[in-house]
C-alpha cells in the first residue's frame, strides 16, 4: 500500500524530457545542436533553463541576443505557468521528448511577460502562495511565517529541495481538524480553446451540510462541459500533473497532494484525443 | 471517546436513547410498557413504568456479569474410613463457608432472581495460592481452623476443598422488573420518582451505585447493595426525611438533593449517613417553589413552578450547600445533570431536549441552551409522529393533493443537493410499501399522556395551589399537551396512508434545513436569541417530538465532544464512515488507487527512457541553522547556548544525506561537534514544562547512554526541527511510507510510539545487526503498550486502558508533511499524577504537618526528595491538562486506613494501612487525573478497557483468517476477539473466556498456544485452542518458579518466556509436542522488565538498568544473542536504545536471516520439500511439535 506522502514525492520529482531546438531564423555562427534536458514539472521555464541559454549562446553573437523565450508548435509558452501545466495543456498527447523551440528575438509582448531575472519569478511564486493562503486560511499561515520561512519555500523550489520546501510548506497544508478542510480550495482551470486564461472561483472543500466535494463537483459547478455524460464518448480530459484523477476524488485531498508548489491546483481541460 | 447514550422518555411514555455517535433517537423496542421516568448511568438505565414498578435495563457487554459462588467441603481423618465426611460433633459443617461458621451445602445456593442463570455445574477449585494441587483440590491441616497446606503430612487430620459455581446475569438489554419489596414485605405505595448516581463515592465494591426512589406519598427509599455483581440490588430501605418529597436527585459523588411538596429543597451532605442531617434550602424564588432539582458532581440546578431555571453558585466539596441561586435564561419543565456536570433540559415551550453548551469545570453554568435536533428512528414510518407533524396542515390533509405535495418534494430534491440521497430512500415510489409502525396497533389508540412524568406532579401541585391561591402558577404544560396531542387523535383516523407518508417527509426535509441555519448561528447568539428563534420557528413545534423526561447520567460528553445532534442533516454517510473500524475505506478507495497507478505510469512514460538526460537543476548543499541550547557533555552538566546547523546534500547514489553541526564555545575557543544524519538512530522528543527538548542518538551515543540533548526556544521551533530532522534521517536511509508488517514497535514511558524496520540480518546467527544501530522513527499517538504480528495487525492500549487499533497509516507524526489525515484520528489518554501528603506524630498534637527539620517535604513526590504541593504540581507536559480535582488514593499497595493514610516508623520505610504503636509518621497519596489529546493512526475499539493484548504469531507468507487475538480486560477478564481479519483488524466482538480469577498477562504464540498469567502470579496454559475452537476448552494450571510471582508472559513460535515480579526472566523447559505445558522453569537472568518473543523465537526484552560508558539507562531494549533452534535460550544480551523504554514487540518480525547452508542439511531440506507430510525444516515457522499437535496427538495432563 503506497502512502500519501509518496504522492508528494512523485509530484515533486516529476520530470519532462525536453528537446530544445533553436528557432530556424535565429542567426548563428555555426549550427546549433539541440539540447536535451529533464525539466521539473513543478518549476518554471525561466528558472530551469540557464543551461539551455548557455548552450545556445555558445553559437550566437552577443548582439543577436535579446530576451530568451520559448514556443511549442507556434504557441509561445508562458513562463509564469508551471512547466507541467504547460506540457499538459499544449503537448500532453504528443510524442516525447517535448520539443520546444528557443527564441532570442521578436519577444511576443502580447503573449508573454518579461522575465529579466529570477527575482521576478520569485515575486510571482510568492504572490501565488500568498493568494492561495488567503483562500485557504485567510492568509493567517503565510502571515505568521517569517521572511526566512518565505525564503525557504522559494529556495526549496529553486534548488529542487523537496525536504527544504516541504518542511515549510506542510504548514500551509494544515487545517483545523474540526473543519475538515481549507476555507476555499485554491484552484485554476485552464482551457486550451478559450480566450480566458483560466477559471478561478471560490469553492469550498466541504459543503455547508458536511458533504465532501469532489473534483466532479467542482467541474459541475465551474465548467460542466468538461464532464461528459455517460452516453456520449469522452470529449475532454481533465489532467493534473499528467494524470487524470477520477471525478470522485475528494477536492481537499487533491489540493493537499496535487497542488503545485505555488499551492494552486492547476487543472487542464484538454480535448480528448480523437482516436 | 467511546459511544454512550442519552436517554429520554416522550410524552407517550416511549423510551428512546440517542447515541453520542449516532444521529437519531432509537426507540427502546423492548419496552412493552410505557415509562414515566428513566435515570441512566453508564452501565444501565433504571425506569419507572406506568405500572409504578421499577425496571432495570442493564446494557449488554461482551464481558457478562458473572458471580462466583463458593463453598467448602470439609473432611476429617479417622483410622477406619481414612478421610471421610464423618466429622467430630465439635467440628464445622461438612459443607461450609470459608470460616466454617455457615452451613452451605451445594443445594442451598439459589439464583437471586429470575434474571440470573447458572453458567455450569459445581466444580472443584484446583488452584491453591497460585499452585495447582493436582489432588482433587484437597488442602490439608492439623485441625480446623488452621493453616492449610498443599500436601498431606503424617499429622494431617483434616482436609478441605473449595467448590465453585458461576451464575450469570441474563436480563441484559431488556427491562427487568425489580420487585418492590422492602425489608418488611411489599412497599406501601408505588414509586413516583427515581434517581441513580453515586458511582464516584467508592471504588469498592466495583460498580457500586446509589439508587433513590420517591413514592407517591412522598417517602424516600434507598436501594441497597447495588454493585457490579448485583445489578438489581438487594432491597429497599426507607430513609426518614423532614418532609414529603416530590422529586430527588443524586449526583455521581455524594450530593443528594430533594424537592419537598412545599417547594423547598433539602440536601444531604453525605449519602452514607442515610438522612441524619438533611438541611433545608430555600427555594430560589419565594413566590414560586421549586418543583425540580438536579445535581451533579459540583453543581445543583433547580426548576421552580414558574419554569424558571436556577443554578446554585459556589458548590464544592467543602461547601456542599453552595452560596446562592442564579437565575438562568430559558424555561424548562425539568433539567438533568449528566456526566461531567453537563446539563440537559426539556423546554416548556416546545418540549424539545436541550443541551447546555459550554459547561466546563471552570464555567459550570455553561453558556447557552442548544436544542438536540435529530430525528427518531420511527419518524419516517411511525404513525404517531406523522400525526403530530401533520397537525400543522391538518386542513389540507384529506384534500387529495397528492400531486401538489409530491411536486413540492421534487422541488426539494433538486434544491436540496446532498440531502436528496437521504430523502429518496423514503420517497422513491418503487420502494416497498411502508411497514406497519413499530408501535403495536393493538395498543389502545388514545395515546393521551395520562401519567407521564411531570404532568403528574404538576397536577398534584396545581391541586394544592388551588387551595391556597388562584391558579396563577398552574403548570402550563398540561393545556399545551392537551392541545398538542388530544386534537389530532380526536380528529384523525388511523393515518398511515401514502399521503401521510409524503407529508411527513416533506416536513422532515424542510425542518432540518431550516433548523440547521439556526443552529449555525446559535453558537454565537445568546441563549435568549436561541430560544426565541426556536419559539418562532414554524416547523419547530411541528417537527419536534414532545419529550417528558431526559437523563444524561450515562452520556459521556463534555464541552469538547463533537456531537452530530444539533444539525440533523449532517450527512449520515459521514458518521457511518467515521464509525467503521475497518481499515479506512478511503485508503483503498478507487480514486486513490487510480492516482497511485497513474503516477507510476506517468513516471514510466515520461522518465524511464530519458534517464540519460541532464537534470535541469543541479543538486546543491542546503544549510538550515538555528540557535539552541545543549546539555553539554562534560561536568558540570548544564544547558549552554549553541548554534545548530543541518547541512543537506545529495549522497553518492543520489540519495539525500546530511550532517548535523553543533557549534559551541569551550574556554573562549570555538569548537564544534557533528553527527552524520545517516548515523542518527532515533530522535526522541522530551517534553517537560520547563524546556522543549529532544535527544539525538547515534549508535555511539547509545553505547554511551548519553544522547545529544538539545532544547529549542519554543515548542513550534522544536517541532520544526524534529520534522525536518526526521525527514532527513528517513531520506538518508531510504525509508518511506508506512511501517512494514515486519516492523518492531516500542513505546516509551512517555507514551511515545517508535517503530523500527528490521534489517534482514537482525536475527542472523552468528553475526546479527548490532542492536544499537537500529533506526527508530516515531509514529503519532500515545499508548502504554503496543502489540503486532507479521500480518500487519497492530493493537495498542492506552494508559486509560482504552484499546486502539492501528489504521494502517504510515508516515511520520507531523501534520501537514505526513499529508493524509484520512487515517489519522483524535486520540485521548488519561493518567494520574500522584503526590504524597506526609505527617509526623508528636505527643502533644498527634499527627500534624509539622515534621522534623530533617524530614522530607510535608507535600512531596514518592521519593520525598521533591516538594510537590497541590498548587505547584503540574501535568507531565504541556500537552496534558487537568480534568479533575485532587482526590485521596486508597488503592496504593500496602493498604490504607479510612482516610487514606499509611503508617510507618519513619520515612522512608515500608508503609502499612493501619496505625500501630511503633508508628511515628504517616503519609497518604493524592491523585489527580490529567488528559492528553493528540492525533495518530489509531482508532478506538470500544467499549471494553484492556490491560493486555496479544495477536497470534504467524509466518510472513501464511494467511491466517480469521486472526486469533486475545486480550485481558482491565478487570482481569480474558477475552478473545472475533472477526479479526486483514481487512477488519479491529474485529467485531469479544468472546468472554471464563477464568476462576482475574488475569493480567496473555500471549498467543505459534499454532495457537495460549499462555496467561493470573493476578496472583500463577501461569496458565489454554488447551485445545484452534481455528475451529478459537477460545479453547480449559485452563491448565502451571506451577510458578519457586517463591516467585509471575508478571508477564510471551510465547514465540515454540519458546515460552515469563518475567516475574522481581525482574527474573524464565524459560519454559521441556515443551514437547505431547506435553505442550512443559516441565519446569529455567532461570535465564534478572534485571528484566518485559519480554517479547517473536515468530523466529527471537527474544527481546526491556532491561531494567543498563550501564553505558557515560551514564546509566533504565528501561533499555535488549536483544538475546545466540538464539538458535537447538539453543532457544541464547547466550548473551546485546544492548539497544534505552532510557525510558517501557515496551517492545518483535512479534511482527518474521524475516529470517540469510541462512548459512551446511552441506549436511541439504538432503533433509529437499526431502522435506518433496514430501508434504514430513515436518518442515527446523527454521521454518511451523515447528515440528505443532504439526503433531494439530494432528490431534497432543496429550494433556
Amino acid at each position: 500500500m503506497a502512502d500519501d506522502k509518496d504522492v508528494l514525492r512523485d509530484v515533486w520529482f516529476g520530470r519532462i524530457p525536453t528537446c530544445f531546438t533553436l528557432y530556424q531564423d535565429e542567426i548563428t555562427e555555426r549550427e546549433a545542436e539541440p539540447f536535451y534536458l529533464l525539466l521539473p514539472r513543478v518549476s518554471f521555464l525561466t528558472l530551469v533553463t540557464d543551461k539551455v541559454k548557455k548552450h545556445f549562446l555558445k553559437v550566437m553573437k552577443a548582439e543577436d541576443v535579446e530576451e530568451m523565450w520559448f514556443d511549442f508548435e507556434g504557441t509561445p509558452l508562458k513562463w509564469h505557468y508551471p512547466i507541467g501545466l504547460l506540457f499538459d495543456l499544449h503537448a500532453s498527447n504528443t510524442a516525447l521528448p517535448w520539443s520546444i523551440t528557443v527564441h532570442f528575438k521578436n519577444f511576443p509582448e502580447r503573449d508573454l511577460l518579461h522575465c529579466p531575472s529570477n527575482s521576478v519569478i520569485e515575486a510571482h511564486f510568492m504572490s501565488s502562495i500568498k493568494e492561495a493562503d488567503a483562500l485557504k486560511h485567510k492568509s493567517q499561515v503565510i502571515n505568521d511565517m517569517q521572511k526566512k520561512d518565505h525564503k525557504q519555500l522559494w529556495m526549496g523550489l529553486q534548488n529542487d529541495k523537496f525536504d527544504q520546501f516541504w518542511a515549510m510548506n506542510r504548514k500551509l497544508m494544515e487545517y483545523p481538524t474540526e473543519e475538515g478542510g481549507f476555507r476555499y480550495i485554491p484552484f485554476r482551470i485552464y482551457l486550451t480553446m478559450s480566450d480566458r486564461p483560466f477559471i478561478q472561483k471560490l469553492f469550498r472543500p466541504i459543503s455547508s451540510d458536511g458533504y465532501t466535494h469532489t473534483l466532479g463537483d467542482l467541474l459541475k459547478e465551474v465548467y460542466p462541459v468538461a464532464i461528459s455524460s455517460d452516453d456520449e464518448s469522452k470529449r475532454y480530459q481533465v489532467v493534473i500533473h499528467g494524470i487524470e484523477p477520477l471525478l470522485e476524488t475528494p477536492l481537499q485531498w487533491l489540493s493537499e497532494h496535487l497542488s503545485h508548489p505555488d499551492n494552486f491546483l492547476h487543472i487542464s481541460v484538454i480535448p480528448a484525443p480523437s482516436d | 471517546m467511546s459511544v454512550s447514550l442519552l436517554w429520554a422518555v416522550d410524552v407517550y411514555g416511549r423510551v428512546y436513547s440517542l447515541s453520542t455517535g449516532g444521529q437519531q433517537w432509537e426507540q427502546c423496542q423492548d419496552a412493552v410498557l410505557e415509562f414515566k421516568r428513566v435515570t441512566a448511568v453508564q452501565q444501565c438505565c433504571w425506569g419507572i413504568a406506568c405500572d409504578h414498578h421499577i425496571y432495570l435495563n442493564v446494557h449488554s457487554s461482551d464481558v457478562p456479569i458473572r458471580y462466583q459462588e463458593e463453598t467448602y467441603e470439609n473432611q476429617r481423618w479417622n483410622p477406619k474410613d481414612n478421610f471421610s465426611d464423618h466429622l467430630l460433633p465439635s467440628d464445622r459443617w461438612h459443607w461450609s463457608d470459608i470460616t466454617g461458621l455457615e452451613h452451605q451445602p451445594l443445594d442451598s445456593f439459589l439464583l437471586p432472581s429470575t434474571n440470573w442463570e447458572w453458567e455450569g455445574d459445581w466444580y472443584i477449585d484446583e488452584n491453591f495460592g497460585g499452585e495447582p494441587t493436582e489432588k482433587g483440590g484437597w488442602t490439608y491441616a492439623l485441625d480446623f481452623p488452621a493453616t492449610y497446606i498443599k500436601d498431606k503430612k503424617w499429622n494431617s487430620c483434616v482436609r478441605r476443598r473449595r467448590w465453585i459455581r458461576y451464575r450469570r446475569y441474563k436480563a441484559t438489554d431488556t427491562w427487568a422488573k425489580i420487585p418492590s419489596e422492602g425489608h418488611s414485605g411489599p412497599l406501601p405505595d408505588p414509586f413516583n420518582d427515581i434517581s441513580c448516581g453515586g458511582w464516584e463515592i467508592s471504588e469498592e465494591p466495583r460498580g457500586r451505585l446509589s439508587l433513590w426512589a420517591v413514592s407517591l406519598q412522598g417517602k424516600v427509599w434507598f436501594r441497597e447493595g447495588i454493585h457490579h455483581h448485583s445489578p438489581e440490588g438487594e432491597g429497599w430501605e426507607e430513609v426518614s426525611l423532614p418532609g414529603e418529597v416530590v422529586q430527588i436527585s443524586c449526583g455521581p459523588g455524594d450530593l443528594v438533593w430533594a424537592v419537598l411538596w412545599e417547594g423547598q429543597l433539602i440536601r444531604e451532605p453525605e449519602i452514607v449517613s442515610n438522612g441524619l442531617c438533611w438541611v433545608v434550602v430555600d427555594s430560589p424564588n419565594p413566590e414560586a417553589g421549586a418543583i425540580h432539582v438536579a445535581v451533579g458532581d459540583n453543581v445543583v440546578w433547580a426548576v421552580t413552578k414558574d419554569n424558571k431555571v436556577w443554578f446554585r453558585r459556589g458548590i464544592n466539596s467543602h461547601n456542599p450547600c453552595g452560596s446562592g441561586w442564579i437565575g438562568m435564561v430559558g424555561e424548562m419543565v425539568m433539567v438533568n445533570v449528566g456526566l461531567n456536570d453537563q446539563v440537559w433540559g426539556i423546554s416548556c415551550v416546545d418540549r424539545a431536549v436541550y443541551f447546555r453548551q459550554g459547561v466546563t469545570s471552570s464555567e459550570l453554568s455553561g453558556k447557552a441552551w442548544k436544542a438536540v435536533n435529530v430525528p427518531r428512528d420511527g419518524d419516517i414510518r411511525s404513525h404517531s409522529s406523522a400525526s403530530i407533524s401533520s397537525l400543522h396542515s391538518a386542513g389540507c390533509f384529506f384534500s387529495g393533493e397528492v400531486q401538489a405535495q409530491s411536486v413540492m418534494s421534487e422541488d426539494l430534491d433538486t434544491e436540496g443537493g446532498p440531502q436528496r440521497a437521504v430523502l429518496e430512500v423514503g420517497t422513491c415510489p418503487s420502494s416497498p410499501p411502508p411497514e406497519p409502525p413499530p408501535i403495536d396497533p393493538d395498543v389502545p389508540k388514545p395515546r393521551i399522556p395520562k401519567v407521564t412524568s411531570d404532568s403528574f406532579i404538576s397536577e398534584m401541585l396545581s391541586d394544592r395551589q388551588v387551595k391556597q391561591e388562584a391558579a396563577t402558577t398552574a403548570s402550563p404544560s398540561i393545556p399545551e399537551e392537551e392541545v398538542a396531542l388530544g386534537e389530532p387523535e380526536a380528529k384523525c383516523p388511523p393515518p398511515w396512508s401514502n399521503v401521510d407518508l409524503e407529508e411527513t417527509q416533506t416536513h422532515l426535509a424542510v425542518g432540518p434545513a431550516v433548523v440547521r441555519g439556526d443552529s449555525a448561528d446559535t453558537c454565537s447568539l445568546s441563549s435568549v436569541a436561541t430560544y426565541t428563534l426556536c419559539q418562532g420557528e414554524p416547523y419547530g413545534a411541528d417537527e419536534h417530538p414532545l419529550w417528558a423526561w431526559v437523563s444524561g447520567g450515562g452520556c459521556g460528553v463534555n464541552c469538547h465532544s463533537q456531537l452530530n445532534w444539533f444539525n440533523s442533516a449532517t450527512a449520515l454517510a459521514s458518521s457511518v464512515q467515521s464509525m467503521s473500524l475497518s481499515i479506512s475505506p478511503a485508503q483503498t478507495a478507487a480514486w486513490r488507487k487510480q492516482i497511485f497507478e497513474q503516477l507510476s505510469e506517468r513516471s514510466k512514460r515520461e522518465m524511464d527512457h530519458f534517464k540519460h538526460y541532464e537534470q535541469a537543476v543541479e543538486q546543491s548543499v542546503w544549510v538550515k541553522k538555528g540557535a539552541m541550547q545543549w546539555w553539554r557533555d562534560w561536568k558540570p552538566h548544564k544547558w549552554v547556548d549553541v548554534r545548530f546547523a543541518l547541512e543537506q546534500f545529495s549522497g553518492p547514489e543520489g540519495n539525500q544525506d546530511g550532517i548535523l553541526f553543533l557549534y559551541y564555545n569551550f574556554n573562549e575557543e570555538k569548537k564544534y561537534l557533528h553527527a552524520f544524519i545517516n548515523e542518527v538512530t532515533i530522535l526522541v522528543p522530551v517534553l517537560n514544562d520547563s524546556k522543549h527538548t529532544f535527544a539525538i542518538y547515534t549508535a555511539e551515543r547509545t553505547k554511551q547512554r548519553w544522547p545529544i540533548r538539545l532544547a529549542a526556544a519554543t515548542e513550534v521551533e522544536m517541532h520544526d526541527w524534529l520534522a525536518l530532522l526526521s525527514v532527513s534521517c528517513c531520506d538518508s536511509r531510504g525509508i518511506q511510507g508506512p511501517p512494514s508488517k515486519q516492523a518492531i514497535w516500542s513505546v516509551t514511558c512517555k507514551g511515545d510510539i517508535f517503530v523500527c524496520e528490521p534489517s534482514p540480518s537482525l536475527e542472523a546467527c552468528p553475526y546479527p545487526t548490532p542492536c544499537d544501530q537500529m533506526f527508530w522513527r516515531q509514529v503519532g499517538g500515545h499508548l502504554r503498550l503496543v502489540e503486532c504480528n507479521s500480518l500487519g495487525v497492530v493493537w495498542g492500549v492506552g494508559y486509560d486502558h482504552t484499546a486502539w487499533v492501528y489504521t494502517g497509516y504510515g508516515g511520520g507524526f507531523f501534520q501537514g508533511l505526513a499529508s493524509s489525515t484520512d487515517n489519522i484520528f483524535t486520540q485521548t489518554d488519561v493518567k494520574c499524577v500522584y503526590i504524597y501528603e506526609n505527617q509526623r506524630w508528636n505527643p502533644v498534637t498527634g499527627y500534624t504537618n509539622r515534621g522534623l527539620p530533617t524530614d522530607r517535604y510535608m507535600w512531596s513526590d514518592a521519593t520525598g526528595l521533591q516538594e510537590c504541593t497541590k498548587a505547584n504540581a503540574k501535568p507531565p507536559s504541556p500537552h496534558w491538562t487537568w480534568v479533575a480535582d485532587w482526590t485521596i488514593d486508597y488503592g496504593i499497595s500496602g493498604g490504607t486506613d479510612r482516610e487514606g493514610w499509611q503508617y510507618a516508623a519513619d520515612f522512608p520505610r515500608s508503609y502499612h494501612g493501619h496505625k500501630t504503636l511503633k508508628d511515628f509518621v504517616r503519609r497518604r497519596r493524592w491523585a489527580r487525573k490529567c488528559k492528553l489529546t493528540t492525533t495518530g493512526p489509531w482508532q478506538e475499539v470500544p467499549p471494553i478497557p484492556l490491560s493486555d493484548v496479544t495477536i497470534v504469531l504467524c509466518g510472513a507468507q501464511s494467511s491466517v483468517e480469521p486472526i486469533p487475538l486475545w486480550a485481558i480486560s482491565n478487570k482481569g477478564d480474558v477475552l478473545c476477539r472475533l472477526g479479526v481479519t486483514l481487512l477488519t483488524p479491529a474485529g467485531t466482538s469479544w468472546l468472554h473466556v471464563g477464568t476462576d480469577q482475574p488475569f493480567k498477562s496473555i500471549s498467543i504464540g505459534g499454532a495457537n498456544q495460549v499462555w496467561a498469567i493470573a493476578r496472583d502470579g500463577s501461569a496458565f496454559y489454554r488447551g485445545s485452542v484452534s481455528s475451529e475452537s478459537p477460545a479453547g476448552d480449559c485452563w491448565y494450571h502451571i506451577p510458578c518458579p519457586e517463591r516467585q510471582k509471575l508478571q508477564q508472559v510471551s510465547v514465540g513460535r515454540t519458546s515460552v518466556y515469563t518475567v516475574d515480579q522481581n525482574g527474573n526472566l524464565w524459560f519454559r523447559q521441556g515443551l514437547t509436542p505431547s506435553y505442550p505445558q512443559g516441565s519446569s522453569w529455567e532461570h535465564i537472568c534478572n534485571n528484566v522488565r518485559k519480554v517479547s518473543v517473536g515468530p523466529l523465537d527471537q527474544v527481546w526484552i526491556i532491561a531494567d538498568k543498563v550501564q553505558g560508558s557515560h551514564s546509566l539507562s533504565c528501561g533499555t531494549v535488549c536483544h538475546r544473542l545466540g538464539v538458535q533452534p537447538m539453543e532457544p535460550k541464547g547466550q548473551s544480551w546485546d544492548y539497544g536504545i534505552g532510557g525510558g523504554w517501557d515496551h517492545i514487540t518483535v512479534r511482527g518480525n518474521s524475516i529470517e536471516a540469510p541462512r548459512v547452508r551446511m552441506p549436511s542439511l541439504t538432503p533433509s531440506l529437499t526431502s522435506s520439500l518433496t514430501d508434504p507430510l514430513r515436518p518442515p525444516p527446523p527454521r521454518s515457522l511451523l515447528p515440528v511439535m505443532i504439526t503433531e499437535m494439530e494432528n490431534g496427538n497432543a496429550v494433556r495432563c
